[in-house]
């Protein structure tokens, strides 16, 4: 038991303490109290006036994630591609190996 | 690794197409039934997975070179942003949805009755990610178990 | 006590993969504490965006009776917890490459022994 497992098991301790004690300060699950953006997002899904940012979907998970917020859907795309380019690049063999 | 027996040869075989095709209904349907690009990307790329586990990694990278798998995810990835940017030529707003609101190309009126035509940008979107995510994790399988198996046979 | 029960099993799982991060020696054992912090955190955003006894937020052959805003769940945290769990599946295949590149160079995957630059 040197000193590294001890402050291991101590930091280990305070975290534990403080994540089960903020599992019990949250709000009761299924009530929420302000959910205007929400709210507005489902309303306005379905028309198609441009003066009301209508999407013309029947889905609104699927506007929410390429129309209100493709900016998010570039950031995912770059990163799956990242990773490719990644994996691709580490199991690279040179022709002379 | 490894090939497997020929029973489980053939039952990969049939049931790849079925497994193709809902997967592509999926990505169709994303803008009326829970799904899109993501959802149904990960169902065909599982399908893709099934058979290279059936079939064994060095037959597999033998029919399907990776280069054509690559060529194919930088595909949707320009036809995702190629959309983006006619948004911002065709209205000074990135991202924008122009095909909404006018009467020759997926702009009708979304009434909660599963109109396919409807919602404007958004099924091209979903094609392009799905193809996207498709050549993206099946490169990354198949890419990982010809290495290893490289890799133990040079060890021997 | 018993309405809180998805926020402590949030705290179960980050909880458990921080133990596997920091008391297991094996570098498999740590990337599987990883993706059980990534599984807690994509739970905890799913339970931020519930109502009571609402259903989709689809319009598709919507039963009758529902009212329209009130009686769907939010759309927004379901969105952003897809893109989560795809970046999630990206740092899940970087790292398990690069533990097959420390395997090939060291020939040893405890972690108290891949310490030195080796030629």
């Amino acid at each position: 038991m040197n000193k590294r497992d001890v402050a291991a098991a101590f930091f280990f301790a305070i975290v534990a303490v403080f994540l089960i004690f903020g599992a019990f300060m949250m709000h009761p699950f299924g009530e929420i109290e302000e959910s205007d953006m929400d709210d507005y997002i489902i309303r306005n899904t379905q028309s198609i006036d441009a003066d009301t940012d209508g999407a013309g979907a029947d889905n609104a998970v699927t506007a929410v994630v390429f129309d209100y917020r493709g900016f998010d859907t570039l950031g995912e795309a770059t990163v799956l591609f990242t990773a490719v380019a990644g994996v691709i690049m580490i199991f690279r063999r040179l022709k002379d190996d | 690794m490894t090939e497997m027996s020929k029973i489980v040869r053939t039952i990969a075989g049939v049931t790849f197409p079925f497994a193709v095709i809902f997967g592509l209904y999926v990505i169709a349907h994303g803008h009326l039934t829970p799904g899109g690009g993501f959802q149904g990307g990960a169902i065909v790329a599982s399908a893709c997975a099934m058979i290279l586990v059936a079939f064994g990694s060095k037959w597999t990278m033998e029919k399907i070179k990776e280069k054509r798998l690559s060529v194919l995810e930088s595909l949707g990835a320009i036809g995702f942003i190629g959309l983006a940017f006619i948004g911002l030529f065709t209205s000074g707003v990135f991202f924008k949805n122009f095909l909404v609101g006018n009467n020759y190309l997926f702009g009708n009126e979304a009434l909660g009755k599963g109109d396919i035509f409807t919602a404007g940008v958004l099924p091209f979107m979903n094609f392009a990610v799905g193809l996207k995510v498709i050549a993206g994790l099946f490169v990354i399988v198949l890419v990982m178990a010809y290495a290893t198996t490289m890799m133990k046979e040079g060890k021997k | 006590m018993i309405y809180q029960i998805p926020f402590l099993a949030v705290a179960g799982l980050v909880i458990i993969g921080l133990y596997a991060i920091i008391f297991k020696r094996n570098l498999i054992k740590m990337v599987i504490g990883v993706t059980l912090i990534e599984s807690g955190v994509n739970l905890f955003l799913i339970t931020l965006g519930y109502r009571e006894g609402s259903i989709a937020p689809i319009f598709t052959s919507l039963p009758e009776g529902v009212a329209v805003p009130e009686g769907m769940a939010l759309p927004v945290p379901q969105a952003l917890t897809l893109t989560s769990i795809v970046i999630g599946v990206a740092v899940l295949a970087l790292m398990l490459s690069l533990a097959i590149q420390i395997y090939r160079h060291y020939n040893s995957l405890d972690s108290d022994k891949v310490r030195r630059l080796k030629e």
